[in-house]
């Protein structure tokens, strides 16, 4: 536990002495507004929340998540540092824990960042604020998801770009199952059944309740389960290629 | 301790080290060489716990490293080829990562960092980003990450690779400054380096090992060990000297002149080719005894495993 917190506050401090979490976090601030106002309409849709806001999370982060981990395992290897931390009294598992949260809190602070946006809507209306913090919880835990992923396709390569595309391409399908286009093109045929599991592997599915302010336990299981199973198996890819 | 048995590390259909066994000692400063690709680094990866073997054991200090590995990485300080560092931190920011990992508190935390900075002469770097160091500098926060807690063991793959002859002095210096119960293992190629600092040498090639005795034994494995080296002022007729009790062989190296006397055996050749010039009143203008030439020895060994 005392190595996890000491390699978190190295990862976390790394992405402030390399511009990466202030590049993220700009840029995120800008997207999420421009998208919020610009094609959500929050102003004209003359309601006092932040749903136009939230919905646009998971195409947010289909791009910046991965980039944000795009560097994590796929550094180390290139370098050699994964030699000198392998050989380092932590375990990989540790290293693993201290890399995800690291990258999490980053995700984390950007979301804070954004509370302008949430004074706005109260200066200008009386938004159900419960509602708003269980969204934001949704969207961290979401950014979570997209994240795990994006460590594990880093585990798997030692270059960043081909780490990204490879991320960004896993996290398009998670998101993409369950988007009406796909689910419309397999109805016809399809038992719903079938259709009823695919659409309950995608983000969107569980995104939509928590972004209204629903937090539900399987939504809650189901991205907590998405983070352990793509850490784990991100953890694995360490183990069987760090020599490489 | 360490106590390595039958190791092998196969990578795909290529054996990189291939049955390698032998022992080290408290004391021993063991220099390990070999050619390029020969399966120094990977054995140090091995010892270190990095790589998992093929086959065979490793035990350090009664604990074998497929079982306690934290532990052993624990006691153990490694330096690894190419001396790899987070580049974004300085070396202050690094090396109290390191010791916070190594769990060094307090006084205790200040006291090792504030030795091993003076020891490798990093003062006037602490605050750059390791990225924009020299090459020098960045083995030198390698070297000081190894140190730090004081280990019983330490493993350093090419520590001084890259310096300049006034670095590779001090790093030779400080290796040989550690106290003298430890247990050092440096891997080089570069010869009098092994001289200079080990009290053990082992030679592997294509993975296997070929020699494990001290750098001393080394240079009598040489043909040059024990020559009669000279040169004479001027034209001289030399044939005498061969024919001198002792003298297996005679050579002149033709660009220098100079004069080559092989012993047979190890015998002692100098009273008699100095009492041979003095009664002919030969002019010489050097004439010493040859330590034996280790590189010699060296291409010697590794290429008889080539063919």
């Amino acid at each position: 536990m005392a190595s996890t917190w000491i390699l978190f506050r190295r990862e976390f401090a790394s992405f402030f002495a390399t511009p990466v979490a202030y590049v993220f976090i700009l840029i995120f601030l800008m997207l999420s507004g421009v998208f919020s106002f610009f094609i959500g309409n929050l102003y004209e849709r003359g309601q006092a929340d932040l749903l136009p806001f939230f919905n646009f999370h998971p195409w947010l982060y289909l791009f910046l998540v991965p980039a944000m981990a795009m560097r994590s395992w796929s550094e180390e290897r290139k370098s050699g540092t994964i030699e000198l931390l392998m050989t380092l009294p932590v375990t990989t598992f540790q290293v693993m824990l201290g890399k995800f949260f690291a990258a999490w809190a980053v995700l984390g602070l950007a979301l804070l960042l954004t509370f302008p946006l949430w004074l706005t809507v109260n200066y200008l209306g009386n938004p159900d604020n419960g509602i708003i913090i269980a969204a934001y919880l949704g969207s961290w835990l979401m950014a979570g998801a997209f994240l795990a992923i994006g460590i594990c396709m880093s585990a798997l390569t030692k270059s960043q770009v081909v780490a990204f595309i490879l991320a960004v391409v896993v996290c398009f399908l998670f998101v993409l199952s369950g988007s009406g286009i796909v689910l419309d093109s397999f109805k016809g045929w399809m038992p719903p059944l079938l259709l009823d599991t695919l659409a309950s592997f995608s983000f969107l599915t569980h995104f939509e309740s928590m972004a209204k302010g629903v937090i539900a336990l399987n939504d809650l299981g189901y991205f907590l389960i998405v983070i352990g199973v793509w850490l784990y198996a991100g953890f694995l890819a360490v183990e069987q290629k760090k020599a490489e | 301790m360490i106590s390595v048995k039958n190791l092998t590390k196969r990578f795909g259909g290529f054996t990189a080290v291939d049955n390698l066994s032998f022992e080290v000692k408290p004391g021993d400063i063991v220099g390990f060489l070999g050619p390029n690709g020969a399966g120094k680094s990977t054995t140090m990866k091995m010892l270190t716990g990095f790589l998992t073997p093929s086959s065979g054991e490793i035990r350090i200090a009664d604990q074998a490293m497929d079982q306690s590995s934290k532990h052993i990485q624990q006691r153990l300080g490694y330096l690894p080829e190419g001396a790899p560092a987070y580049g974004d931190m300085t070396p202050i920011q690094f090396l109290n990562f390191i010791a916070d990992i190594r769990k060094l508190k307090g006084r205790e935390k200040q006291q090792r960092l504030d030795e091993v900075i003076e020891q490798v002469a990093l003062t006037e770097v602490l605050n750059r980003p390791i990225e924009n160091l020299s090459k020098g500098f960045k083995r030198r926060v390698g070297l000081a990450q190894a140190i730090l807690h004081d280990p019983e063991i330490l493993v350093l793959d090419e520590p001084t690779d890259g310096l300049d002859p006034n670095q590779k002095h001090q790093v030779r210096e400080l290796i040989q400054n550690l106290s003298k119960d430890k247990l050092v293992i440096i891997s080089t190629h570069i010869l009098e380096e092994v001289a200079a600092v080990c009290n053990r040498a082992m030679i592997i090639a294509s993975g296997r090992m070929l020699f494990d005795a001290t750098p001393e034994a080394l240079q009598k494995k040489s043909r040059y060990y024990r020559a009669i080296s000279l040169h004479f002022t001027q034209m001289t007729d030399i044939s005498g000297l061969a024919e001198l009790p002792g003298v297996a062989d005679m050579e002149v190296e033709r660009h220098s002149g100079r004069v080559l006397l092989f012993p047979e055996g190890e015998q002692e050749l100098m009273p008699g080719v100095s009492a041979y010039i003095k009664n002919r009143g030969l002019q010489v203008d050097s004439l010493y005894e040859e330590q034996g030439r280790l590189d010699d020895v060296f291409r010697q060994m590794t290429a008889e495993v080539k063919v």
